[in-house]
């Protein structure tokens, strides 16, 4: 089952790739949904309790102890569910740009889609890596051929910052890697293993473990990112054409969290004391800076930009701050910040689509000629400020929780994202809605069937998910368990 | 019974739901006949629930699981005791009036269907606030009300200052919010749990240290700072409004700004082991009271006049808590619900009247053209201002009474400055209103009426419970029956069967409490009388904006603390933004990583050069490697 989820897409990627550029688009759409099917009937089986009847695993260079393995626990079930529910609504949100060469467009963002099930189901340490930089390339293209000005400089730069990011991570992995098996094994066994249970057995020494996190932390880092890896990210939002933002700050970062949550904490827990206090120091310090940032930007696909920026960094101190609250928390919240800022990406393409601009001064009195624009936007930005009863609030609430259990006044600093989150959305929701038309927005269209289905959907899951935050919760309650107690700290 | 508590805020729920979807099709009728009607459902079924907890005890329905993490396990779930009904009684009977009122008001409103949805919306998260039965769902209700205000406040969007306003009371309240927030987790953190039953009860058994009950007491009160508009956190609610006055009436009088009050009425077995928490209480309601009514002095707007008149009788209310008279708060809560909805939706009668002129400058002598709405203003005036036996009157004195007693004649006398404050500005504004000649446009005089029956009914209901509803708590010396009904009422068996509000008997002197009672009646009766015939005359109407001067303008001004705010914290943080955003982001840090990448280029260059395929440079390379090599093989 699990191997599906990455076959499908990957094969389909290679058929759209070549297919007609204009069938494209329904092709991928087609492709998603079935993908998206896939997840439910694994969501049932999950649940069913035959979670480990999914998992494959197969020799793939045996003689390196390299193997493919997959396998779905709760907490990569959450992921892998999260990319496919976003995968349709990522792709039919992109319908409303004619791209050149869509085919080209679609059938890359197909490639993303199964690299990243693959990122999340991957048993192998090189397997891992291999789908990590894999999903790299479908986006490095998607941004550098479809993006908006600048776009070659910036993508490039992305491109760099996150590849170099990942080799500190491959140097740690060898590392361990090295450290698996019996030394005292003759030489002709295979030795080493790349295997996530073989390399969770290593016991490293406090020196090396300091080392081994210190290049996953790079790593993860930067893709998420983490201040000060941040500075690539506002760019590489603002420039990526929408669908890529939305692949990159709905699904990939959190390649990141999870890295941190499945690799870097379990393979390095010796160092985890060491160095938890300086990683989470970042995150908050990243939280308040971001947030403030975002308080003046004026173009609003930028000011999501950071305000994503100050929601990964209190996802990230949540999860090092290693406990059920703050880990539980990470998780709803990755699910839920997919979510809502898919959402909101949408809202500032369909925006700057009918405008020709991004710049929220520009805007004004929207609400009055889209009244279901209005009310959508406002749904999802309250998702987003994290209002309760909507999505946004349960992992909220459990991360600071979790961040004021390791430290009170951390949690205090960090919990300063509820007022600015409040600020600066307020401000770009009042700015483009609120207020007198002028001249551009005097004739502004509201949403067609199309717009109105992807927003629906994403407000119906923002409201059911603050409702029910606890069908969430329940899939990764077991596996985050499962994977603290694992950890001896 | 059980089955129906969850319906109490849900009908108001599916109120929200059909005209937020489909109220555009429907006619104004039917979208005033659902909203008020899924109120009246929710009242019906309060008072059955009110009966069923005097006989029983009280209820407790769970509907799900909310949230199940580690220990932290919280339910939908409802409680419906002794002090959560009393508040639904509040919010369901006022609110029907209001809802019931704003059908005329907001009649030829284009957003009228809207402006339904959202107050329907507001009362679901105002009675699931008083009706939860942990601090979760409390702060479910808590941020869904301050919600509900910014949307309303903001309801006529168009206007940019309305929308700013609406921003200001959302991030304020916010700043309170984090302050809630933090004491959910330090609460359990300490006990556990976030029921009220496991926290109440372990409350009894386990020993607590002194500075974190404190902890846990100052931080939920900066969420009351922020819901009820005290010092610090109280300049948003006279922007508030911005909004259309039967909100105003509603939340900004009546119900949402009682929420800190019911908070801490909530948290009583907290806060009573907390005296240092209760008496910074204690400060902030008096010093709070007095500043917005030296405030309110000189306020030219009817409603900006009503507004912080609230802050200041919800200073008082806070003055009680401190003092620990916790039912005595929300005996004054109730009876400011009566007489401040009645007021404001009074001013909304004249405002109507008058085309949406709310300067008190520009009125003068209404009482002839709107009897109705001058006698029911009359009325809120004189209860809230103390006049002897109305509502205002017995709950102030019993304020009064409990600060003398817990706190001293100095607490007692800044106290009776505040109360009769009160009666300056409210008698200011009735007579200059309602009294002498009418000074507006002739147009205004021209459009002037008296509002129709669907407002002026909830007025005079209003009227009637302003004047009576000081009835539910008497003092025992007054002798109707044995007094003190509703500290009864909340003695009464509730979680744990503990009392929901221990029984707090007064132990002073019976004379002594004729006494203090006759002084702040006599100065209320004095300064009614005599603001009278000052503002009878036209030559002691308030001056026009440009010729404030001294303290005048600097009450009319608000002290500028609104400026000072800006100063501090807006303008800072803008500043602040801009800065890290060009000299720390793009410039330093992005910088860095720009001149790293750069540096690794043109480190590549140099190297580059070396390999510019000339052999002699390979070959002068080789030799002075081989050199170095050899050297320090032998050095």
């Amino acid at each position: 089952m699990s191997l599906l989820l990455l076959l499908i897409p990957l094969i389909a990627a290679g058929f759209v790739l070549v297919a007609r550029p204009r069938s494209g688009r329904q092709i991928a759409l087609l492709i998603t949904l079935a993908n998206l099917a896939v997840t439910a009937y694994a969501v049932f089986a999950f649940q069913g309790g035959g979670g480990d009847a999914l998992a494959f695993h197969t020799p793939w260079v045996p003689n390196a102890g390299i193997s493919f393995s997959l396998s779905l626990d709760g907490i990569s079930l959450l992921l892998v569910v999260l990319t496919n529910v976003l995968a349709p609504i990522i792709v039919l949100s992109s319908f409303g740009r004619g791209y050149d060469h869509e085919n080209r467009y679609y059938g890359l963002v197909l490639l993303m889609i199964g690299a990243l099930n693959g990122v999340f189901m991957a048993q192998d340490g090189l397997l891992f890596y291999v789908f990590y930089e894999l999903a790299l390339i479908p986006i490095y293209f998607i941004c550098a051929i479809w993006g908006g000005q600048d776009r070659i400089r910036v993508t490039l730069k992305f491109f760099i910052y996150t590849f170099i990011g990942s080799l500190f991570m491959l140097m740690s992995l060898i590392y361990i890697y090295l450290q698996t098996g019996d030394p005292m094994a003759g030489p002709d066994v295979v030795r080493h293993s790349f295997l996530w249970k073989d390399l969770l057995a290593v016991q490293l020494s406090p020196e090396a473990a300091w080392w081994v996190m210190l290049g996953f932390f790079v790593a993860f880092a930067v893709k998420m990112p983490v201040f000060p890896f941040h500075t690539w990210q506002p760019d590489t939002y603002t420039t990526a054409p929408t669908g890529g933002t939305m692949l990159l700050s709905g699904i990939m970062l959190k390649m990141g969290v999870y890295g941190m949550i499945r690799w870097m904490i379990p393979l390095a827990p010796e160092a985890l004391h060491t160095w938890s206090l300086y990683f989470i120091t970042l995150s908050v310090i990243g939280i308040v800076y971001a947030s403030i940032i975002a308080v003046k930007q004026s173009d609003f696909k930028r000011l999501i930009a950071y305000s994503s920026i100050a929601h990964v960094g209190l996802i990230a101190a949540g999860v090092l701050s290693w406990n059920k609250s703050g880990v539980q928390g990470s998780m709803i919240q990755m699910f839920n910040h997919g979510i809502n800022v898919v959402g909101l990406f949408f809202v500032a393409d369909l925006i700057e689509r009918r405008l020709g601009t991004r710049s929220l001064s520009e805007m004004g009195g929207i609400a009055k000629n889209a009244p279901r624009l209005a009310t959508l936007f406002m749904i999802i930005m309250l998702g987003s400020v994290a209002v309760p009863l909507t999505n946004g609030f349960p992992g909220e609430f459990l991360l600071l929780n979790g961040v004021w259990n390791y430290n009170a006044w951390m949690g205090a600093v960090a919990g300063l994202t509820i007022i600015f989150g409040a600020v600066y959305m307020m401000r770009a929701y009042g700015l483009a809605m609120f207020g007198e038309t002028n001249d551009a927005t005097a004739q502004f269209a509201d949403l067609d069937t199309r717009e109105l289905t992807v927003l629906g959907i994403l407000a119906v899951l923002v409201i059911v998910l603050g409702f029910f935050p606890q069908t969430i919760l329940s899939i990764t309650d077991q596996s985050v368990n499962a994977i603290l107690g694992s950890v001896q700290i | 019974m059980n089955t129906f508590v969850p319906f109490i805020p849900f009908l108001p729920l599916i109120g929200f739901i059909i005209n937020g979807l489909f109220g555009k099709q429907l006619s104004k009728n039917a979208v005033g006949l659902i909203g008020s009607g899924t109120l009246l459902g929710s009242l019906i079924l309060t008072v059955a629930c009110f009966n069923q907890i005097g006989a029983s005890g009280p209820i407790q329905v769970n509907l799900y699981q909310f949230l199940a993490v580690d220990g932290l396990n919280v339910a939908f779930g409802f409680l419906v005791d002794q002090l959560s009904v009393w508040m639904m009684l509040i919010i369901t009977g006022v609110g029907f009036l209001i809802h019931v009122y704003s059908v005329g008001y907001m009649h030829d409103d284009a957003g009228f269907y809207k402006f339904f949805a959202y107050l329907n919306l507001f009362v679901f998260s105002m009675l699931l606030l008083v009706m939860g039965d942990n601090f979760m769902m409390l702060f479910f209700g808590w941020e869904g009300v301050g919600l509900c205000s910014y949307l309303l406040i903001g309801f006529w969007y168009e206007n940019r200052s309305y929308g700013e306003a609406a921003r200001k009371a959302f991030i304020m309240n916010r700043i309170g919010d984090l302050g809630l927030l933090l004491g959910m987790f330090l609460i359990f953190r300490t006990f556990g749990s976030l029921n009220y039953a496991d926290v109440f009860a372990k409350l009894q058994v386990i020993r607590v240290e002194p500075g974190a009950m404190t902890a846990i007491c100052m931080l939920l009160f900066v969420g009351a700072m922020g819901k009820s508009a005290q010092i610090p956190l109280y300049t948003w609610l006279p922007d508030a409004m911005a909004g259309p006055t039967p909100v105003s009436a509603l939340i900004h009088a009546a119900t949402m700004v009682t929420a800190g009050v019911y908070l801490v009425a909530r948290c009583n077995g907290l806060y009573a082991l907390s005296p240092d928490a209760s008496e910074f209480i204690a400060v902030i309601g008096l010093t709070t009271s007095i500043v917005a009514a030296l405030i309110g002095l000189r306020q030219n707007d009817i409603k900006k006049v009503l507004a912080y008149s609230t802050v200041s009788q919800l200073g008082l209310m806070f003055l009680a808590l401190g003092m620990g008279a916790y039912t005595t708060a929300i005996f004054h809560v109730t009876t400011h619900a009566f007489f401040k909805a009645l007021l404001f939706l009074a001013a909304g009668s004249v405002i109507h009247g008058m085309g949406g002129e709310q300067d008190i400058r520009n009125m003068g002598g209404l009482r002839k053209a709107m009897p109705i709405t001058f006698w029911v203003f009359l009325i809120g005036t004189f209860a809230i201002s103390g006049f002897p036996f109305l509502s205002g009157f017995f709950s102030k004195d019993e304020i009064f009474a409990y600060t003398y007693a817990h706190g001293g004649i100095i607490w007692w006398a800044l106290g009776a400055l505040s109360a009769t404050l009160t009666a300056v500005y409210m008698s200011r504004l009735l007579y200059i209103a309602f009294f002498g000649s009418f000074r507006g446009t002739h147009e205004q005089e021209h459009h002037l009426h008296e509002s129709p029956l669907v407002m002026t009914v909830p007025l005079m209901v209003l009227a009637v419970l302003s004047v009576v509803g000081g009835l539910i708590n008497m003092p025992h010396f007054i002798g109707i029956g044995e007094g003190q009904w509703l500290a009864h009422w909340f003695g009464g068996s509730g979680l744990n069967n503990t009392p929901v509000i221990p029984l707090n008997e007064l132990h002073l002197d019976e004379s002594l409490e004729w006494g203090l009672m006759a002084i702040t009646t006599v100065l209320a009766l004095v300064v009614l009388l005599v603001s009278y015939f000052i503002y009878q005359r036209a030559k002691n109407l308030p001056v026009a904006d440009e010729a404030q001067v001294g303290l005048t303008k600097l009450f009319a001004h608000k002290f500028y603390v609104d400026e000072i705010y800006n100063f501090l914290f807006v303008r800072s943080t803008e500043r602040l933004s801009k800065l890290l955003h060009y000299y720390v982001d793009v410039w330093a840090i992005d910088g860095l990583v720009n001149g790293v990448g750069k540096g690794v280029q043109s480190i590549g260059a140099q190297f580059r050069k070396l390999q510019n395929g000339n052999i002699e440079y390979y070959l002068i390379g080789m030799v002075a490697g081989a050199i170095l090599l050899v050297l320090t093989m032998y050095l």
